[in-house]
């Protein structure tokens, strides 16, 4: 047995570690073996080094994270900097600004054309939870109602070194997956179960049109 | 100066003799062996270009880079791969799928087929015969086939006009290629790849040899070869701005990893071929009348010289890419077909004057 | 507090006043506490109070007709709907003759709620075409003439219309994650003689159309904007904005604000000009109260303004940069925009969303270092513009990609109101900054920077010159910062006084004017901001026909503008 631990980002640098000690504890709890870990730690390293993300951006955070990637903070450093304008080949999408109703299933459709793995980073405050548009009849108060959030940066906007430190945790995240055997992001399923059956609704719809 | 050909002599007489295999298999036998030569060395001229071109563009920018993972930053590709390796390949309803399949192989094939035309070293020749730059032009046509593909296939009609616009430009900028590369062949007078490093390693290289002529058809060559890469400013085909990602908006995963490393390795291809035609190719660097000098030159291998050099012009590709902004295809074109084509029209006749007239060193 | 009230425009608003909150739940009890409240009447008029003349719809286009051609009326600078409840809803027109100055302020109502009709002014403005769209999309007016009534922010299945007081929009509307229907044809409208609405069809896009969506998920766009892009090859043949994606609903939940609370909202609208968004929103309601802001005061949100503005532009050279292709030029251009947020940041505290202006005066005393910062930063940033110029503008493929692409005539962004670098680049003189100085604007010297040409180069160059004078205007004033108060005594409640105000201030990017209708609540009765990107994004389609593709990303990206400013 070999247990799951996050090698290149010291334990002590990062306030909240218990969601990461549970994800480590279910984790463990499965167990795995030691080649199966041994080849899962590479593939983790690998992915958690090399989080394309993709341009997405709606309003205000959208500027900072153009901050991110200039000089002063230079996301490259973290080899993030590799962003790409289609989804397909993005593996992160940073939710920086407000989504409005309209634009919801805009967004839901961009995740869905990602392909796995895929993370989603919810940056500022209005895509954690509406922000200071919450009453808003047009705003949608939280992207997480619609897609699956792995890592909640609040501010509004939030300064460039949150991005980072949003991102650092981002990457103790998928530092602990399992690419074998079981997988610990389980609550993915209950999308990509609806997503396949909207996807054949509409092939038949298609079909008989 | 170091002859490469004395270890694949060697090599054929151990399988020959010392194994005691026939002549066929011992052929097959070196055949897969200099397969998986070139397939490391693809991946490892890719991964290291990919690395260089972060950390090029990082100091033109006043950034760092990668620096986080591994010294310097220097594993930053390997996972990169590791992660495009184990990433979903997404097929799309309503795309051809065969063609989508395909597409990136040909990219890839066809890089990897010109890949293997350079001239490493005295000796270490791996596809070299008397037409050798005929078929290097010949195949490198191949990887447009690809990307006209990779656009039709994908249903999608950010990449359909980023193929087209490929098509139309890859197709063009051959053109100039092969008239440089014409007037090259006036100056040695031969095709074949081991023969022009030859010939520059007796008499010097090209550009010096040719002066005027060389010099322009150098300069052309470097931003025909750009265009021919796909590579800023000419990047139109998958010009970020309007097309998204161009003719791979569609492909994720190690299919878009493959016109990832062929896009680097392409780079590598025309910056290689310009330091064989126009550098001397392995050829090391000779001042007349310096014996010493020559002879500590000498001890330099051959293939150090040749890398050396093609590190060089890559270097200056992307000095041009991360400087330049984007041309718009009309201007692409009429930059081809009204200065370019009748430039390098005017310059082959300077050359063969030159030649004909023995105006050379 | 109706004793101030000019004859004029009193009657009908009072009546209104007191009669229209009875649905809007806040606005309610308000109305009934209102006489009690009322806080102590202005000394003298307010400076920015409209008083629209009332026009029936009958009289309307004649009166249009008139102005537009006999009065030279060439600018309609902004165009609010209303809804005064039981009086109807309505139009308030803002017309201005870009030679004399000369204003115009005309209402017309309409008091049929089932299917209320206005005549169209889209063939007098060009401008008035998005408005009228707005309009119809938030209160359901239709415009007749109007040749393309589509909604223009909600989706096209939306139900209701959100901005009318009684109207809940969350009840029709939960959240549809369906795509959204995009229609290919669209409506125009006459009135019958029996006075029945008659809709023609018109084609938007035809089967042949080979029609490519630039956006909402876009880099070129600037956020979230949709171009359905009608190709011919490479060259547009039509373009068709679709707007709302970051549609915020900013205007209808000012409605259920008080005053400071309203201040939240307009750093957030156009995020490059925060500063000024908002000290033009202070502006109209100090304006409006009567209340004089301190020297030191002026002199700060003028400073305050003006690094702003170098801010912004500085974005804008970065973009266009990233847009066409030359990377490094935009990591050149956030380096030195590092710089000011710097400076911003010791005194506001924040980068980019900064909270500084207040009504009656700003948050808090400049940072002892401010003055020494700014100083600095002055001659670094006029060394850089030089940098800036040998790196991009002298670059022959920028030349040959912006000059002589999408030109604008004067007329032509006049029609549009498009204020700002925009309209400046074709010859059009309208910095609110000369024509309407406020703040501190009348104490210092600077060029207004004006070109000729109208094309995309004509508009990069003019942003880039821009950053020099506002250097200079900095220059002039950082050293002779006078001593006052930072923030005059307010009361615990800020009440406006009823009437209807707009001020406007010179944006980073055009003007930005905030409209409020006052029924003399803790909270506005109608809040309307003058977009200074939507005439922008108007004007796209004129701006980019038979153009080239790639020819939209330099004129979307010189036109400049901030897609959150536009949606609201």
């Amino acid at each position: 047995m070999k247990r799951a631990t996050i090698k290149s980002i010291p334990y002590e640098e990062f306030k909240d570690n218990e969601t990461y000690e549970k994800i480590v504890a279910e984790l463990n709890a499965g167990g795995a073996n030691v080649v199966v870990r041994a080849l899962d730690d590479l593939i983790d390293w690998g992915r958690s080094n090399s989080l394309w993300p993709l341009t997405f951006a709606t309003s205000c955070c959208g500027i900072e994270f153009m901050a991110v990637c200039a000089a002063r903070y230079d996301i490259a450093r973290f080899g993030f900097e590799v962003t790409r304008n289609s989804p397909r080949q993005a593996d992160v999408i940073l939710v920086c600004g407000t989504i409005t109703t309209k634009m919801a299933p805009v967004l839901k459709r961009l995740y869905d054309q990602m392909a796995d793995p895929k993370y989603v980073v919810a940056i500022g405050g209005c895509s954690v939870s509406g922000g200071p548009f919450t009453k808003s009849y047009h705003v949608l108060n939280g992207v997480d109602k619609i897609i699956p959030v792995d890592v909640y940066v609040p501010g509004c906007p939030p300064r460039p070194e949150s991005f980072l430190y949003g991102m650092m945790q981002l990457q103790r995240i998928v530092k602990v997956e399992n690419f074998f055997g079981t997988t610990n992001r389980k609550e993915r399923d209950p999308y990509k179960v609806q997503a396949a059956e909207k996807e054949e609704q509409i092939y038949n719809q298609e079909e008989q049109a | 100066m170091f002859d490469f050909s004395t270890v694949t002599t060697w090599l054929h007489s151990f399988l020959m003799q010392t194994c005691g295999m026939a002549e066929w298999g011992a052929i097959l036998t070196e055949s897969v062996l200099v397969a998986l030569v070139i397939i490391t060395l693809y991946a490892v001229f890719a991964i290291a270009l990919i690395y260089m071109e972060r950390k090029v563009c990082a100091c033109f920018q006043c950034r760092l880079g990668p620096m986080r993972v591994g010294k310097w930053g220097t594993l930053q590709v390997f996972s990169d791969v590791f992660k495009m390796l184990t990433k979903e390949i997404i097929s799309m309803r309503q795309s051809d799928l065969f063609l989508h399949n395909l597409a990136p192989f040909l990219v890839v094939t066809a890089s990897m087929i010109t890949f293997s035309c350079l001239p490493w070293n005295q000796g270490a020749h791996i596809i070299d015969f008397n037409v050798g730059v005929f078929f290097f032009l010949a195949i490198s046509s191949i990887g447009v086939v690809g990307i006209l593909l990779a656009g039709w296939s994908s249903n999608n009609k950010y990449s359909l006009i980023g193929a087209m616009r490929s098509g139309a430009q890859i197709i063009s900028y051959e053109l100039s290629i092969g008239l440089t590369m014409l007037a090259m062949i006036c100056l040695t007078g031969t095709m074949s790849f081991s023969e022009i490093c030859h010939d520059q390693y007796v008499n010097g290289w090209n550009i010096v040899r040719g002066h005027v002529p060389a010099v322009i058809a150098f300069l052309i060559y470097l931003v025909a070869g750009n265009a021919e890469c796909n590579r800023g400013p000419f990047d139109l085909p998958e010009c970020e701005s309007e097309l998204t990602a161009g003719y791979h908006t569609e492909y994720s995963g190690m299919h878009f990893g493959y016109y990832y490393l062929a896009e680097y390795l392409n780079l590598f291809i025309c910056a290689g071929m310009a330091s064989t035609i126009f550098l001397g190719g392995w050829a090391p660097l000779h001042l007349y009348g310096l014996e010493a000098f020559n002879g500590v030159m000498d001890m330099i291998p051959g293939a150090v010289w040749f890398v050396g050099k093609t590190f060089f012009v890559v270097f200056l590709l992307m000095w041009l890419r991360w400087t330049f902004p984007r041309l718009r295809i009309d201007q692409i074109l009429s930059l081809e077909w009204k200065y370019l084509v009748p430039f390098t029209m005017v310059n082959l006749v300077l050359m063969a004057l030159c030649v004909a007239m023995g105006w050379t060193f | 507090m109706s004793e101030e009230l000019t004859p004029k425009a009193a009657p009908a608003e009072a009546q209104k006043a007191k009669a229209a909150p009875a649905a809007a739940k806040p606005a309610a009890k308000a109305a009934t506490a209102k006489p009690a409240a009322a806080p102590a009447a202005p000394a003298k008029p307010a400076v920015n109070e409209l008083k629209p003349q009332v026009l029936a719809p009958e009289a309307l286009r004649a009166e249009m007709e008139r102005l537009r051609h006999k009065e030279g009326m060439d600018f309609l600078v902004n165009l609010t709907g209303e809804d005064w409840m039981e009086d109807g809803l309505g139009v308030v027109y803002q017309l201005e003759n870009t030679q004399t100055g000369a204003q115009a302020c005309l209402k017309c109502v309409t008091t049929d709620r089932e299917h209320p009709a206005l005549p169209s002014v889209s063939d007098l403005w060009d401008i008035a075409h998005t408005y009228e769209r707005e309009v119809y999309d938030f209160y359901g007016i239709v415009f007749t003439g109007h040749p393309d009534m589509r909604r223009l922010f909600m989706r096209e299945d939306w139900v209701g219309y959100p901005m009318r007081k009684d109207n809940d929009p969350e009840k029709d509307n939960p959240l549809r994650m369906t795509n959204e229907p995009l229609s290919d044809v669209t409506h125009s409208y006459e009135l019958t003689a029996d006075g029945q609405l008659v809709a023609t069809e018109h084609p938007l896009f035809t089967a042949d159309d080979y029609v490519v969506n630039i956006g909402p998920q876009h880099p070129s766009t600037h956020g979230v904007l949709h171009f359905r892009v009608a190709l011919e090859g490479e060259m547009i043949r039509k373009i068709d904005p679709v707007l709302g994606y970051i549609h915020r609903g900013v205007e209808k939940i000012s409605e259920q604000m008080t005053y400071p609370q309203l201040l939240a909202m307009t750093d957030r609208l156009d995020y490059l000009g925060a500063m000024q968004n908002r000290h033009a929103l202070c502006m109209c309601i100090e304006q409006a109260m009567g209340v004089e802001v301190s020297d030191r005061v002026q002199v700060i949100r003028t400073i305050m303004d003006e690094l702003q503005r170098i801010d912004s532009h500085i974005l804008f050279f970065s973009c266009l940069c990233q847009d066409l292709g030359a990377t490094t030029a935009f990591l050149y251009g956030f380096r030195d925009r590092e710089k000011i947020l710097d400076i911003f940041e010791e005194t506001c505290g924040g980068r980019l969303i900064l909270n500084y202006n207040t009504i009656g005066g700003v948050m808090a005393d400049i940072h002892p270092n401010f003055v020494k910062r700014v100083k600095e930063f002055i001659p670094y940033m006029r060394k850089n513009i030089k940098e800036y110029h040998d790196i991009f503008t002298g670059n022959v493929i920028f030349q040959n990609r912006a000059k002589g692409v999408g030109v604008l005539t004067k007329e032509q962004v006049i029609s549009y109101g498009c204020t700002g670098g925009t309209g400046r680049a074709s010859g059009w003189h309208n910095d609110l900054r000369k024509i309407r100085p406020y703040a501190a604007y009348d104490r210092v010297q600077f060029n207004e920077v004006i070109r000729t040409e109208g094309d995309s180069f004509a508009r990069y160059m003019i942003r880039l010159d821009e950053i020099l004078e506002s250097l200079s205007i900095i220059e002039q004033l950082i050293d002779n910062i006078p001593e006052g108060d930072v923030q005059q005594k307010m009361k615990p409640i800020i009440k406006l006084p009823v009437g209807t105000y707009y001020s406007a201030v010179e944006g980073s990017r055009g003007q930005l004017g905030v409209f409020i209708e006052s029924k003399g609540d803790k909270n506005p009765y109608r809040v309307h901001y003058r977009s200074t990107g939507l005439p922008l994004v108007s004007v796209m389609d004129t701006a980019c026909r038979n153009n080239m593709l790639a020819d939209l990303i330099t004129i979307g990206g010189t036109v400049d503008y901030v897609v959150p400013d536009i949606d609201r």
